[in-house]
């Protein structure tokens, strides 16, 4: 491990020094620095800058502090009331010492498990721009089949990150230049030439807190997460739903896949396939389709294409 | 002498050290405490699979107040040869694979050796490599022996006139993916010189043997060599002889003077230690109407490294598990840049029982015929290949009582016909069988005041209990509780233990242990002037003279599994082993090494495999977020049970070894059963979920 400075971040506008990061529950940049594919210079610990509540907003829903524990916030009564799909996405993740130590905005800016950007000594455009993928021809079984590039087909590893997609999310960012607020669906890049920026936030930038805006029909929506084993594994697909049907027909729905992209994938698609329309599942498996056109799958994650639409299928059978 | 009537052999005895590992005051290779001085190892390791080291690097500027030494081929010290090439470290420009061990940096803490490992420059000149076993690869050769020393083919009757005649046929292909060990310690080794005897606290399975081997290394005799191995996290195989982490850490200590560690980081378990080799087996079977195999040939396909010639004996269990006149089994190897496989847990029996077992399940279908039945109707009266008799055989009692406790009586044998919601559930059976051996070994036993006992033998405890068994095999030969046993192991200045491995360790290191008690308490019932406060025994005369052949554990596997119809998903509702394994000496370890070959098998089932990407030639999974074994959320209902079996042809405790048929067929249990659940056969290790949804 490279040798590193640490300290305590001042503010939320505090800001970063060249080669500097901020740490929150460290359960993956600390892994990270002892694989020496994060090398940072200077850690700036953000966790105890007060950003642990989980606020009601005036107009109806939460206000979730940037620092608040991936446990905690699962179990926070109005989340599991009201956005079931969140705490699920939650549950399904890591384990329960790491959701201990996990922050909502650590797991947001969580980096990816593809084998090779993991490997320090391996050829990745994420960790070493333009040093190749080897993954486009090698190991990507569990990669990307929506909106990858020839130089990076890296999926983003978080299940909470898809619920939180579904739910239109907005990330509130404190920075240099004052504050702004991102959308979840926008906070993550498509890896496109420069797959060594996983977001569109700059150097120095600092998530505050996640909004979660009221969503009536959320109390009926699920998180349904496909894995190797039965428990500490990463998604190989998941699916965020809800969904609000009246008299058979589709008045609304969210739907997000997980692992199969370098973000949380928003399926708008499919949404906007199934709006109006009855709530069967013939319908489901039109909307999963619709998104699914644009699947560009490898040699071995072709599998991925039909667990998806299946997922999509069963679990918005199961909310309907 | 006090007496005690009752046995303390049988009794579920808590582990001695138990406590002590619970707190924390049991110590591993890498904690003792041995001196001030102390230095740290690293191992910079290839970054290519094959090529030529032609020079290291080393910025004068970095760690320069840290670094003690920067040791590679071109300044390394001479070793003696080695028999175990991989343990020729540091010794040649030759590069055999990716990760192999180019240059060690030695500093005076942990963090300043990796880093100026990180920083090395490796000047090396990069050949094209081949990864890749196939069964149409140009080099692939039949060895002449497989492991230990069996012939690598066997071949009796006419088969090939027996397929030609047959009703029924068989004839599939299974393959399984390279494994690695992962034991929960990594490798890791203390190394000081004192004068010029060497001192190592090491992590492996055999003590004495390390001694011997680095010793020779160094040229020094094994009596100049101390190996203390205290308590071992887990083997499974990869410990079983010394590992470059032993050499290496022994040389650094010897180039700087000081005592160094080197304990390995889990990355480099995938590639230093050993790993099970890929196999790709095909098995064919044919039988009459009524099920009685008229023929059974399997042959085996799997690599070695360049660096030498490990020949895995995966088709071996095929020789004595099922009568049949006309026999065939082979192995051809390919020598491929990759590290040399090495031992791992049922080697052998582990991948071979996957492929002969599902392809009984197969042929059971094929004939309509309970899988279970077409067992029995095979069961031989003699050992099929050496015609020797068995020592004892319950095979058909493991499967007909498993089948009773399991409640396979009123399975629909059709699949795909019972479903659960999103579940199709299925269950499964498979045979289980490992060899019963015994390897010479010395014990010493000595009477201490106020009626205690001091047993001494070079054995290991790798977490199975054998320190406990130990000391009740010997409380019973002395015939006294075993609070008054003081078990004394993992050292190698102790009497000459045996390795612990091939299930071998209690038979073995008990022999001895039952020798050396006994001969005192011989000697001290006698009156005469003999009488002695200590008694030594050694096995080697005993053993020599036994019959090997013929002996076995025996055992059965029954798997209930739910498949995902939506997903693929695998889940294990159910693992019940029954086990014909000689007299069982502590039913609380038994268990555990029982549940644990089985937990194993369900992982090498479902889960386990090492990920080949033959462009990078190397393995790209390799630590255990990415090398998935079982979780524990993956286990719900797991048991076994055992027979009391009685043999008294095997050693003085009539004890099989219990250490690795847990691992062979559990497998095959859970293969079979998503055949059942589903319909889908997987022939192709693990039994993904991206294998099986293209097909439900």
């Amino acid at each position: 491990m490279k040798t590193f400075t640490y300290r305590t971040a001042a503010g939320v506008a505090d800001g970063l020094e060249p080669g500097a990061t901020f740490l929150g529950g460290g359960t993956n940049l600390v892994d990270l620095m002892k694989l020496g594919v994060a090398t940072p210079d200077v850690l700036v610990d953000v966790t105890r800058l007060g950003l642990d509540d989980v606020a009601e907003l005036p107009g109806g829903g939460l206000r979730i502090g940037a620092g608040v524990r991936n446990s905690d916030l699962a179990a926070d009564p109005r989340v599991r009331g009201q956005y079931p799909v969140l705490s699920q996405a939650l549950l399904a993740g890591a384990s329960g010492q790491l959701r201990n130590m996990a922050t909502t905005a650590g797991n947001l800016l969580q980096r990816t498990r593809c084998r090779y950007f993991m490997d320090a000594t391996m050829p990745c455009n994420k960790h070493d721009p333009g040093s190749g993928c080897p993954a486009v021809s090698g190991d990507h079984r569990n990669l990307a089949i929506l909106g990858a590039s020839p130089s990076c087909i890296a999926t983003h590893p978080s299940d909470m990150a898809v619920a939180l997609a579904a739910l239109d999310a907005v990330v509130r960012i404190s920075g240099p230049t004052g504050e702004r607020t991102v959308p979840v669906t926008e906070l993550h890049r498509l890896p496109g030439d420069t797959p060594e920026r996983d977001t569109v936030l700059e150097h120095g930038e600092l998530i505050t807190a996640v909004d979660l805006p009221p969503l009536e029909f959320a109390t009926r929506s699920t998180y349904r997460k496909v894995r190797d084993r039965a428990s500490y594994a990463f998604a190989v697909g998941s699916v965020a739903a809800a969904l609000q049907v009246t008299d058979g027909t589709v008045r609304d729905v969210r739907l997000a896949f997980g692992a199969v992209a370098h973000k949380p994938w928003r399926a708008s698609q499919a949404e906007e396939a199934l709006r109006g329309r009855p709530a069967t599942r013939e319908s489901f498996l039109a909307a999963a389709d619709a998104e699914l056109g644009a699947a560009r799958p490898l040699r071995d994650n072709t599998f991925k294409v039909a667990l998806i639409r299946n997922l999509v299928a069963s679990v918005l059978e199961g909310l309907s | 002498m006090t007496t005690t009537t009752e046995r303390a052999v049988g009794q579920p005895i808590e582990r001695i050290e138990g406590p002590d590992k619970v707190r924390g005051a049991a110590r591993y290779a890498a904690e003792y405490q041995v001196g001030d001085d102390l230095a740290y190892a690293w191992v910079a390791q290839s970054p290519v699979a094959s090529g030529t080291l032609n020079g290291v690097t080393v910025d004068p500027l970095v760690e320069a107040d840290d670094v003690l030494a920067v040791l590679w081929h071109g300044n390394a010290p001479r070793l003696a040869e080695a028999d175990d090439p991989e343990l020729a470290v540091l010794q040649s420009e030759r590069i055999s694979y990716r990760g192999q061990a180019l240059a060690l940096v030695v500093a005076r803490t942990f963090e300043a050796a990796r880093r100026a490992a990180a920083t090395l420059q490796l000047d090396i000149a990069e050949d094209p490599h081949d990864t890749v076993l196939r069964t149409d690869h140009p080099e692939l050769y039949a060895p002449e022996k497989v492991n230990p020393a069996f012939p690598a083919a066997t071949s009796s009757g006419d088969v090939d006139a027996a397929f030609e005649a047959a009703p029924v046929t068989v004839d599939v292909t299974y393959s399984t993916p390279a494994l690695h060990n992962s034991p929960m310690e990594p490798h890791a080794t203390t190394a000081l010189w004192a004068g010029d005897d060497l001192v190592l606290y090491d992590s492996n399975q055999h003590p004495p043997g390390i001694a011997a081997t680095v010793g020779a290394l160094f040229d020094l005799p094994p009596e100049r060599v101390h190996v203390i191995t205290e308590h071992v996290g887990g083997g499974f195989g990869s410990k079983g002889t010394a590992r470059p982490n032993a050499v290496l850490a022994a040389m650094a200590a010897k180039v700087t003077g000081r005592p160094v560690r080197l304990a390995l980081p889990r990355q480099a378990l995938f590639s230093m230690v050993g790993h099970r080799t890929p196999t790709i087996q095909r098995v064919r079977l044919a039988a009459a109407e009524d099920g009685r195999l008229t023929a059974i040939d399997h042959e085996v396909v799997e690599h070695s490294s360049r660096l030498f010639e490990f020949a895995e004996q995966t088709a071996v269990a095929t020789r004595h598990m099922y009568a049949a006149p006309n026999r065939r089994t082979g192995h051809q190897l390919v020598r491929l840049d990759m590290p040399t496989p090495r031992w791992m847990r049922a080697p052998g029996e582990a991948p071979g029982m996957v492929a002969l077992e599902c392809a009984m399940d197969e042929l059971a279908v094929a004939l309509s015929l309970d899988p279970i039945e077409l067992r029995v109707r095979n069961e031989p009266s003699v050992e099929p290949e050496s015609g020797v008799p068995f020592s004892s055989r319950h095979y058909v009692e493991c499967l007909r009582r498993g089948a009773d406790r399991f409640g396979w009586h009123d399975r629909d044998p059709r699949p795909r016909q019972r479903r659960e919601g999103d579940w199709w559930i299925g269950t499964g059976v498979a045979g289980a069988t490992y060899p019963t051996m015994a390897q010479p070994s010395t014990a010493r036993v000595r009477r201490l005041a106020a009626d205690s006992y001091e047993v001494s033998i070079a054995a290991a405890d790798l977490g199975t209990g054998a320190r406990t068994i130990l000391t009740q095999i010997a409380a019973d030969a002395l015939e006294v509780p075993v609070s008054q046993v003081r078990m004394r192991i993992g050292d190698s200045t102790l009497p000459k233990a045996s390795v612990a491995g091939g299930s071998s360790g209690s038979a073995s290191w008990g022999w001895a242990v039952t020798g050396a008690c006994r001969a005192l308490r011989s000697s001290s019932s006698s009156s005469s002037s003999s009488s002695s406060d200590e008694a030594t025994f050694d096995s080697s005369e005993l053993i020599e003279k036994q019959e090997k052949d013929g002996k076995h554990a025996f055992g059965a596997h029954f798997a209930e599994v739910r498949v995902d119809a939506v997903t693929g998903e695998v889940r294990v509702s159910r693992l019940f082993g029954m086990f014909a394994a000689g007299k069982i000496l502590n039913p609380r370890t038994a268990r555990s090494q029982f549940l644990g070959g089985m937990i194993m098998g369900m992982g090498m089932a479902l889960h386990e495999e090492s990920v080949l990407d033959p462009a990078m030639g190397t393995w790209v999974n390799h630590d255990l977020a990415e090398y998935h074994i079982p979780a524990h959320a993956d286990i719900e209902s797991i048991e076994a049970e055992w027979l009391d079996e009685q043999d008294d042809q095997l050693n003085p405790m009539g004890s099989k070894g219990i250490g690795e048929i847990g691992i062979v067929g559990s497998p095959a249990a859970i293969l079979n059963a998503i055949w059942h659940a589903t319909g889908v056969r997987i022939r192709d290790l693990p039994a993904r979920l991206d294998k099986i949804l293209p097909h439900i």
